[in-house]
């Protein structure tokens, strides 16, 4: 299998192997050993991984709940042209989808209606079981005279098509007004810009704090005698080895209000009452500069430890002065080490879970929080994966913008 | 700071190098000390987790191990855990084989597919496998959390295979069948013996990522599938008690061990390669 492949490099190799008399076999047996080998894990990640993920990210923007239950009318009022009411085929079209429908289906469209209008859930879930015994416009308005208002029905043309832009805006503080206009949504569901400026900002924060410490520590690392460096990398491995959850509730325990530090401060007089120290900013601050710390280190200390130190010299004895060594040799032969390591700080960091909710506070989460909350909490799923839309493209952004930068520093050292 | 500084071999002015160890210790102690201070309180006999310790006992590890809850984690755990670890193994050690065997360009396509698992932020996987195991009613099983783990998992025994073919001289393989032996044979006989101790370090480094593993576990596991982390996770929510710091000192050993085996492992396989070049 493995022999098959590495035949194919060069010429010479193949040459031997048509002598040996190996070749012909081998060329039959290549290609089924060699998808045969890649097709499982193939399969377990296509499966698995990409699918899931790729259904989770169009679900922000596809959302088939009426059109499904409701295949007819959503056919008769997209036909519509939105003024006044529509004509009797999409009232009897209603009647119909809803005799047809099963329970379940109508219910996930009854949920789906409620975000257009609030109420419109019960409205369908009550015409719904009383549709068998309903004949045309006139029995549809006596259920209730709900429908026969224009809103409700621009409200279910606007939920009858399974690609809706609504989720997405929602997750970027817009919506779609009844006019059909797109505009800043009511104050108080206008959070989630916030969150994800308070995600990014915290992940930048933790990011550059990392840089400003791991640095020092990584140059320390390297500029060891082997004998130490590995002691020393080892006390930035173990807590790095430590599970996560393991070194949260060492940080609760430390400080939180009856904790360890409190005591000792309250004890020693230094304090009255006990410092804030978890459950807010300060404690996501803290804890997440813990966890991060060594991702910045490691790839700072391999860089590091690569560099030659004839480099500095020569710096110096051509007259640099120690800041303007270090900035002009040092940092630049550094930056592949800060840019990965920043890199991963940040890109880890956004997308972190269980560290800002067990150390957070209640009105300071990030985004993987509220990705959590809609999914479970109130299975408004479209919501959630239009909030991990958002978060992947932000992500994506950052990632973009530093192969940007990440190339022309580069360029720059060569040069 | 300037003209001084020429004949140091470091990186500037010993006003610098100062600063650099005094910053380096106080981060050192900010890494260690949380873990060292914090988990021998498992071992005090009062119920506060504080200092001075009233005394010394076993009484919340007595308790951990008569705890039905706590034992089911730690089975769950350990079940999830070594099945995720062997299937990661085959999936990552078959995908490091066949990667070989592609040419450049799907290679490195194949390779990004394989570790995308590690980039993509793990609240986005976790929501995903969540919605996308309720379809399929995996969630609230043992199973679903197997394959959940893998995913996670595999590519760490990938990356640990493959670093280990890098450099593998494949003239051995070709003397093997000069020598007569089967395809197959040469795979057993000789690149298996050569590949193994990275295949035991990835395996290793799967099962700890599965026993560490909390954000997905939290999405699937039912309470009947509660693993180790999920409990600390509710101690922590709810009230962090000595048994909990003391389910967390065997948690640090069993990680931190684990790690230690990988470790060992990476560089002895690291060495055999080095004599296989030389």
């Amino acid at each position: 299998m493995l022999s098959t492949s590495r035949a194919k490099p060069c010429a010479i190799e193949r040459a031997e192997e048509v002598v040996s008399g190996l070749a012909l076999p081998q060329a039959l047996r290549a290609p089924i050993s060699r998808y045969g080998l890649l097709l499982p894990c193939l399969l377990f990640m296509l499966g698995l991984f990409v699918w899931p993920i790729l259904s989770l990210l169009t679900g922000g923007v596809h959302s088939p709940e009426v059109s499904q239950a409701l295949p007819q009318t959503s056919r008769a009022v997209l036909a519509w042209n939105g003024q006044g009411l529509p004509d009797d085929a999409a009232f009897e079209a209603l009647i119909a989808d809803l005799r047809a429908a099963d329970r379940r289906a109508v219910a996930e469209a009854g949920r789906r209606l409620n975000y257009e209008i609030a109420g419109y859930r019960a409205l369908i879930l009550k015409t719904a079981a009383r549709a068998a015994s309903t004949q045309g416009k006139a029995g549809l308005i006596a259920i209730d005279p709900k429908w026969s208002e224009n809103s409700y029905w621009l409200g279910l043309r606007r939920a009858a098509s399974p690609i809706t832009p609504r989720y997405l805006l929602a997750a970027l503080d817009l919506e779609v007004r009844p006019d059909g206009s797109i505009g800043a949504a009511p104050q108080e569901s206008a959070i989630f810009l916030g969150v994800l400026g308070r995600t990014l900002w915290i992940s930048l924060v933790v990011t550059v704090s990392c840089l400003l410490l791991a640095f020092p520590v990584a140059y320390h690392i390297a500029s060891s005698s082997p004998r130490w460096r590995n002691l020393l990398l080892l006390l930035v491995l173990l807590p790095f080895w430590t599970s996560l959850l393991v070194r949260t509730s060492a940080w609760v325990v430390l400080l939180q209000d009856n904790g360890m530090i409190n005591t000792a401060l309250l004890r020693a007089g230094l304090i009255e009452t006990p410092l804030r120290l978890i459950f807010n900013r300060t404690g996501v601050y803290i804890s997440f500069i813990h966890v991060m710390l060594p991702l910045m280190v490691l790839p700072l200390y391999s860089v590091m430890s690569s560099i030659s130190k004839e480099y500095l010299r020569a710096a110096f004895s051509l007259g640099a002065s120690g800041p303007r060594a270090f900035f002009k040799v040092y940092l630049p032969l550094v930056w592949p080490g800060i840019w990965s390591g920043t890199l991963l700080t940040f890109v880890v960091c956004s997308g972190y879970y269980v560290t800002p909710l067990l150390v957070g506070g209640n009105t300071d989460q990030m985004m993987s929080y509220f990705i959590a909350f809609y999914t479970k909490q109130t299975v408004n799923w479209g919501l959630a994966a239009a909030l991990a839309i958002v978060l992947s493209f932000a992500i994506l952004l950052v990632t973009g913008l530093y192969a940007l930068v990440g190339r022309r520093q580069t360029i720059v050292v060569k040069g | 700071m300037s003209g001084s500084a020429a004949p140091r071999q470091q990186l500037g002015p010993s006003p610098w190098r100062i600063l650099t160890v005094v910053i380096s210790v106080l981060v050192y102690a900010f890494l260690l000390l949380p873990i060292i201070v914090v988990l021998p309180l498992g071992f005090s006999s009062g119920s506060f987790l504080t200092y001075p310790m009233p005394g010394l006992s076993l009484r919340w590890y007595e308790e951990l191990a008569h705890n039905y809850k706590w034992l089911l984690a730690l089975k769950n755990s350990a079940i999830v855990g070594v099945c995720a670890a062997a299937l990661s193994s085959v999936l990552g050690v078959s995908a490091a084989l066949a990667l070989t065997s592609l040419p450049p360009k799907a290679r490195a396509l194949a390779y990004g597919l394989f570790i995308a698992p590690l980039v993509v932020p793990i609240i986005i996987l976790a929501v995903a496998l969540f919605l996308f195991f309720s379809k399929l009613g995996l969630t609230g099983s043992l199973a679903g959390m197997v394959l959940a783990h893998t995913i996670v998992g595999a590519p760490y025994v990938m990356i640990s295979v493959n670093a280990a073919l890098q450099n593998f001289d494949t003239t051995l393989v070709r003397a093997a069948k000069s020598l007569g032996a089967s395809p197959w044979g040469a795979q057993r006989r000789v690149v298996f013996p050569i590949i193994k101790p990275a295949i035991v370090a990835g395996a290793l480094f799967a099962f700890v990522v599965s026993f560490d593993e909390v954000v997905i576990s939290l999405f699937l596991a039912s309470p009947e599938q509660v693993t180790l982390p999920i409990r600390l996770f509710d101690g922590i929510r709810d009230e962090l008690t000595p048994v909990v710091i003391s389910a967390a000192t065997i948690m640090l050993f069993v990680s931190v061990g684990g790690m230690i085996c990988v470790e060992a492992l990476r560089r002895r396989s690291a060495k055999a390669r080095g004599l296989q070049e030389s």
